[in-house]
């Protein structure tokens, strides 16, 4: 199952690492990642493959979410297809 | 990978602009739980209730969690009681309601709807034994909600209904009188009910409809407020653009999560709604949106001509992005559940008559309105045969949900708390319509032809 990780948040070191660490810590594979500076504003955007995750998709969330509020970060995870339906025709 | 910004535009339509799936219905016959037996009847409705959507406050919850979108209700709509009950010995229909009420507190939705009856020609007995079941059954259920067609383009209106109805509001408000009258915040009298309806209070199971179906209702006043903010000043050739292009992402999220939904319950999709259904939260209004366009506050001049385009548009935008559209499908008007309406209310702006004027040019009717507690059964009536009868002209489907708060003033608010919001006291017309609701009869369908 493909998803959208969101990370955003005020620019500090080590955000990547950190999210990063996590999903290949529950076998999250990253498909790509995009990523911006804007006025001190960290945007982060990555798409993964959270098929072969090793905890169930609400767990995954709640721990980024948690990660997340260490770092005053707001991330979270959404499934692809919101977006493509949203977005596209 | 899809634009950095859309996806940015999407969290921030969740987060800031309220967007939300409204309700997803599951819609359950109940034709094959009649029985001469009454008892009998309920519990085959209790069980048919349970087990049909056991898991769909699960799947819900789980599908919120997935794609991250708030589903903010899970419902249940169930064909019209006074069928069901009608095979049933007895003269009492009221535990037919309070098994709708226990089954829908077991599977967790919070609300049911289908304590109806359809008499826009006519009464059956059940048809009679429902109404006069509708104030006790609504005073002692929680979740049930009750609505009641008392007419139609083809049919014409049933004034004895309409006249029937009135008194049963009154009744309604009085039995739940320690509540503000709560109990006629579940109840609708309709002119063209619809039967595929995911929005409540006037939700039920049509019988042209199959054993189970998922429906739902989208919503999202606050994400056409915010697209129009960005077209301040421009022709209202934009507006309408705007609106369409909002609408249609709306709908698209609406219509991804009625798929997924009907495919992990293996229950067939039946429509979306694509319905702008306001909440009393601050940025989450129709008023606001109307207001947006140019209007000082909502029911002055203008109010009528902007809510047909919104209405218009709405449709246009969300009919492309749907396999299947139905329900009510337009801009809800519920005073008390739009901050926006509350306070142009409150100011004297928007008045019961101006909002008659806007049922001519968008979804439903008089909603959620508060009126005095001295206003008589008659007058609600001819509130109800007024919305009736734009309806039934306008081949399009009109309701009335009023609430003639007992021992309120104008000016008063009755609160109600939650999604239902809170209602300021509007004025009635005090000329009788005593004479003419007494009369009884049916009011004849209108012509087809000869349209000029």
């Amino acid at each position: 199952m493909k998803a959208i990780v969101t990370v955003i948040g005020k620019d500090q070191v080590g955000i990547i690492a950190a999210v990063c660490a996590l999903l290949s810590e529950k076998n999250v594979n990253v498909l790509d990642i995009s990523q911006t500076v804007l006025q001190e504003y960290f945007t982060m955007i990555m798409l993964v493959d959270a098929s072969q995750a090793t905890v169930p998709f609400a767990r995954l969330r709640e721990d980024l979410a948690e990660a997340g509020k260490e770092r005053n970060l707001d991330i979270r995870i959404q499934r692809e297809d919101i977006f493509n339906a949203m977005h596209r025709i | 990978m899809i634009n950095t910004n859309d996806i940015l535009q999407t969290i921030q339509m969740i987060d800031h602009q309220h967007l939300d799936v409204r309700t997803i219905t599951m819609g359950v016959n109940l034709l094959d739980c009649c029985d001469p037996d009454p008892a009998a009847a309920c519990r085959k409705i209790y069980d048919k209730i349970t087990t049909s959507a056991e898991k769909l406050v699960k799947t819900g919850e789980d599908i919120e969690t997935e794609f991250g979108i708030p589903i903010v209700n899970k419902r249940i709509s169930v064909t019209p009681m006074a069928l069901v009950a009608g095979a049933s010995r007895t003269a009492d229909y009221v535990p037919f309601a309070a098994a709708m009420d226990r089954a829908a507190k077991a599977v967790g939705v919070n609300f049911i709807g289908g304590f109806s009856a359809l008499v826009q020609k006519g009464m059956t007995e059940g048809d009679k034994k429902l109404i006069a079941a509708i104030p006790e059954a609504l005073a002692v259920t929680d979740v049930v909600c009750s609505s009641v067609n008392v007419g139609s383009t083809k049919a014409g209106i049933n004034m004895d209904a309409v006249a029937l109805m009135g008194q049963t509001i009154k009744a309604l408000a009085e039995r739940t009188a320690d509540q503000g009258g709560f109990g006629c915040a579940k109840l609708v009298v309709f002119c063209n009910a619809v039967e595929d309806n995911p929005f409540m209070a006037g939700a039920f199971h049509g019988v042209g409809e199959a054993e189970r179906v998922i429906n739902v209702g989208v919503s999202g006043p606050g994400v056409v407020h915010h697209a129009l903010q960005s077209v301040k000043g421009q022709p209202f050739d934009v507006v309408a653009e705007t609106i369409k292009k909002t609408a249609f992402q709306v709908t698209r999220m609406g219509q991804l999560v009625a798929r997924e939904a009907s495919s992990r319950l293996g229950v067939p999709f039946g429509i979306v709604d694509l319905s702008l259904a306001p909440t009393p939260a601050i940025g989450d209004s129709v008023a606001r949106i109307l207001e947006e366009m140019g209007l000082e506050v909502c029911g002055t001049h203008g109010t009528t001509a902007a809510l047909a385009l919104l209405n218009d548009a709405v449709k246009k935008g969300g009919v492309m992005a749907s396999s299947s559209v139905g329900g009510l499908s337009g801009a809800f008007i519920p005073v008390s559940e739009d901050e926006g309406m509350i306070a142009a209310a409150q100011a004297g702006a928007l008045t019961l008559d101006k909002l008659e004027a806007m049922t001519c040019v968008c979804s439903v009717g008089l909603d959620m309105i508060a009126v005095p507690g001295d206003t008589s059964a008659a007058t609600l009536s001819a509130i109800i045969a007024d919305e009736a009868a734009i309806g039934m002209v306008n081949q399009k489907t009109t309701a009335v949900r009023v609430i003639p708060a007992p021992g309120k003033r104008v000016g008063d608010v009755v609160e109600f708390g939650g999604l239902l919001g809170s209602a300021p006291v509007m004025p009635c017309h005090t000329g009788s319509a005593e004479d003419f609701v007494a009369r009884g009869g049916r009011i004849p369908a209108p012509m087809h032809s000869l349209k000029n």
